[in-house]
């Protein structure tokens, strides 16, 4: 395995002496999401397999090239999960899963992506062989280059390895549904979040509320009580299908939104059709509105915009930075990947 | 470490350029003024420094910046000065810069459980003041009662709860921070992530050494319906470390699941008189949180599993009276230290769980070969260290006994996989050790970052991250060949 290491860093220094791009590819489930598809491919998928697992520690560390169902199934089998409940969106890697930053259902109640990153391997823009962080849950010796790497899109680098915390799956999960309004649904999820429940996701569309508890059997009973709802049946399928963006309100022919809010946020006054989780923090939208309508709604509710999916992505599809944030992105980018090789253009256009 | 002498004509320039905009109270310069800055928490490091500015608007804030980034002048910035690393260390060529002045809460959102506060707002502050609403701040380092958030972003301080709760980092949203140009960074935002890299992450733990971090907007979480606490005394410490793991695997996160060892729970106990069995080698304190029946229902299990796993003893909380009586003896541990020894030097290894035994097996080894008594408090859920090496500095080569003992602690924890501080920062104090954990590439990637934000080497210089000259010095630079490539890096 440790050839395949050899032979991406070498890969990498030659792309970097030619100064010719690449784009890194895991299970390629994602090439939808951001912006350009740049360079020559670098199929790093190969680099797979469970390091280390035990599920005592809370920690499991794989290859970047892992997919994503082999360590969940893993987990599984042990009683534990990815709790940021990650999409898969197809053949996910768990380094491409990181690179993406995209969390699930239960990110809101949970944490996400970065939450979980305890240490990652990378190669950098150098071809060099980096290991940060560790498996331990606390760990503050240097910089936190771990959770700085997820969600960055492969930009800084090719993460090949990582170390991510799990935790132990709910003993016990039901499903309440609520007919609601999107005022109703916002106002109730944030007052609920604000009690002492075992909630663990939520999502609002058209005018039903569903809400998920998760946990001892004893919290879950308890909870349900004291919020009534109407139990539902296929409660498994209904956020498998939110997670993965098969529900019905997914499959649209409209640019897909997705904006990332304060969740009491009120009910967003943009054409098109909503979908809300998160408790409110994150707002699908899919619309035809003129995409400065939407990035400016997105800033009035203290959040960003991202155009998620779409044929045309004119408009970018990451809100723009403040030109101080943008200068820091530049040097971080160029501490990283000083040819530039690394997928550029999928984040911002500028590098 | 050399103390550096104060260059009175550098001083006097400092002092007038930061004099044309701060008022005289706000610029502190006289040996006896500056006294109180000399150290933070980690009192056998200290230094005078040159200047001490106390700002009161983040405008004031901006100028100090701007003007020592003109004049090539060191910053350091510090909250309430508890960092046990040296983090706020000052330098006999620079400003002091406290931020203790701005301590406003700005901005309580109850429905979005989130808070607006000022850098210097103390951690306990937070949840004092919006209890009425039912919500608290969740991270809870020792010394949450002085402590301020702003420093707790610095060192992403974790506390007893983070196993379940997690750390500064997962309980943050938003910062507004200015870097060494004086230039405003809005970091995050009120949602859940931002665009682009994550940079409040990259921000959280950083020492100071990247931004000023002048306001924090933090999430807030509801205060559980209930909280009950487990007291559970073992014949044995490895069996305790055995019961740790065993709560853990049996899919228990807890509020909180700490270790004390005998000399601890002998030193505190006629403190605080918890009634903690004196004569057990280790007990375990562990919380359950959460809905009424919820907490009812992890007892019972925390129970079974402890009596399992060997516990001599068990004694279960029956009001909130008994809990805080039950966790008063942990929370004073670091008193009592100071309490039974002149001195004390207060460890951070973290290590995975399973190492936990054997870990107090050769800290009990160690403690015999330096002759010095080591207390041991553990957050033993994360694996979390803090050994506390009892020493007299008054008594010739016992502090650098301490320190040596200390090292081989931080040297076992690398080696047992494990990192050299878990939540107290590298500071100057474990800055040689940060190269063992890392190999000079890791160290170039730390100094590039560094240079990404503060391209002069200016904030918090010398701190958390070695150069690779200092390295080589200390001579347990992990060099492979071809792999010191950074020789003309800046110092920092």
């Amino acid at each position: 395995m440790q050839d395949l290491i050899h032979e991406y860093s070498a890969a990498i220094r030659n792309a970097a002496a030619r100064k010719v791009p690449l784009r890194v590819c895991g299970g390629g489930s994602k090439d939808f999401y951001g912006g350009s598809l740049a360079g020559d491919k670098l199929e790093v998928a190969g680099y797979r397999g469970i390091i280390d697992y035990e599920p005592a520690e809370l920690v499991i560390s794989a290859r970047g090239g892992t997919p994503l169902t082999e360590i969940e199934a893993t987990l599984r089998d042990a009683g534990q999960m990815l709790a940021f409940e990650p999409p898969h969106f197809g053949s996910a890697t768990l380094g491409g899963c990181i690179a993406s930053g995209l969390s699930g259902p239960r990110r809101a109640h949970a944490g996400a992506v970065r939450d979980f990153v305890l240490g990652i391997r990378l190669l950098d823009g150098r071809g060099d062989d980096l290991r940060f962080g560790g498996r331990v849950m606390k760990n503050v010796a240097g910089f936190d280059v771990s959770r700085l790497i997820a969600g960055s899109l492969g930009t800084l680098g090719v993460i090949t390895e990582a170390s991510l915390k799990v935790l132990p799956l709910s003993a016990a999960e039901t499903t309440l549904r609520f007919e609601k309004s999107t005022a109703e649904a916002i106002a109730l999820m944030n007052a609920w979040a604000g009690r002492a429940l075992p909630i663990s996701a939520t999502c609002h569309h058209g005018n039903l509320l569903s809400v998920r508890l998760s946990g001892a059997a004893a919290a879950v009973h308890a909870a349900h009580q004291q919020l009534g709802g109407e139990e539902i049946a296929d409660a498994a399928a209904f956020w498998e299908g939110l997670r993965e963006h098969a529900l019905d309100f997914f499959r649209t022919s409209q640019p897909l939104w997705r904006l990332s809010l304060k969740s009491t946020t009120p009910p967003l006054e943009l054409s098109g059709t909503q979908l809300i989780e998160w408790g409110g923090a994150l707002r699908w939208l899919a619309s035809d509105a003129n995409p400065q309508t939407i990035r400016a709604a997105a800033s009035a509710g203290g959040g960003h915009a991202t155009l998620f999916r779409a044929d045309n992505k004119s408009a970018g599809v990451f809100q723009p930075l403040s030109p101080a944030l943008m200068k820091i992105h530049r040097e971080l980018k160029q501490a990283f990947d000083p040819a530039g090789i690394f997928n550029p253009g999928r984040l911002y256009p500028d590098f | 470490m050399a103390v550096q002498s104060i260059e009175i004509k550098r001083q006097h320039a400092v002092v007038g350029a930061l004099a044309a905009f701060l008022p005289s109270h706000a610029l502190l310069y006289e040996r006896e003024d500056v006294r109180p800055y000399e150290c933070d928490g980690l009192s056998a490091y200290h230094q005078l420094p040159m200047v001490v500015a106390l700002p009161e608007t983040t405008e004031q804030v901006q100028r100090i910046l701007r003007v020592c980034f003109e004049l090539g002048v060191p910053v350091v910035a510090r909250g309430a000065g508890t960092g046990l690393s040296g983090g706020a260390l000052p330098r006999g060529d620079g400003v002091l810069l406290s931020l203790a002045k701005f301590t406003r809460i700005l901005d309580i959102d109850p429905p979005a459980r989130t808070a607006r506060v000022q850098c210097g707002v103390r951690n306990l502050a937070i949840s004092d003041a919006v209890a009425a609403h039912g919500l608290y701040y969740a991270p809870d380092p020792s010394s949450q009662i002085a402590c301020t958030i702003g420093g707790n972003v610095a060192e992403n301080a974790g506390g007893m709860h983070c196993l379940k709760y997690g750390l500064t980092v997962h309980n943050i949203v938003g910062l507004q921070a200015f870097t060494i140009e004086g230039e405003p960074l809005a970091i995050g935002g009120a949602g859940l992530d931002a665009p682009g890299y994550d940079l409040l992450a990259l921000l959280t733990g950083s020492e100071g050494l990247l931004a000023v971090i002048t306001e924090i907007t933090v999430k807030l979480l509801p205060r559980p319906s209930r909280a009950q606490c487990i007291l559970a005394a073992f014949d044995d410490v490895a069996q305790a470390g055995q019961a740790v793991t065993a709560i853990i695997a049996a899919g228990i996160v807890p509020a909180a699941l700490e270790l004390m060892d005998r000399l601890t729970i002998s030193a505190v106990e006629p403190f605080v008189n918890a009634g903690y069995p004196l004569d057990a080698a280790a007990i375990l304190l562990c919380e359950a949180d959460g809905m009424d029946a919820e907490v009812t229902a992890e007892i019972a299990r925390l129970e079974t599993i402890l009596d399992a796993n060997g516990a001599s003893e068990i004694r279960i909380s029956q009001n909130e009276a008994e809990r805080v009586r039950a966790w008063a003896g942990r929370k004073a541990a670091f008193g009592a230290a100071g309490r039974v020894s002149p001195d004390y030097y207060c460890m951070d290894g973290t290590i995975p769980k399973k190492a936990l035994p054997q870990m107090l097996t050769a800290i009990a080894a160690l403690s015999q070969q330096y002759g010095l008594r080591c207390m041991n408090v553990f957050h033993a859920g994360d694996g979390n260290l803090h050994p506390l090496i009892l020493y007299d500095a008054n008594r010739p080569g016992q502090l650098e006994q301490a320190e040596r003992f200390g090292h081989d602690i931080l040297r076992l924890s690398i080696k047992a996989g494990g990192t050299i501080t878990g939540e107290h920062g590298v500071g100057i104090e474990k800055i040689d050790a940060m190269c063992e954990q890392f190999r000079a590439p890791e160290l170039g990637t730390f100094h590039r970052i560094k240079a990404a934000f503060d391209p002069r080497a200016l904030l918090n210089p010398g701190k958390a991250v070695p150069t690779l000259q200092r390295c080589a010095e200390f001579g347990r630079m992990h060099v492979h060949a071809g792999q010191e490539k950074f020789p003309a890096l800046s110092r920092f």
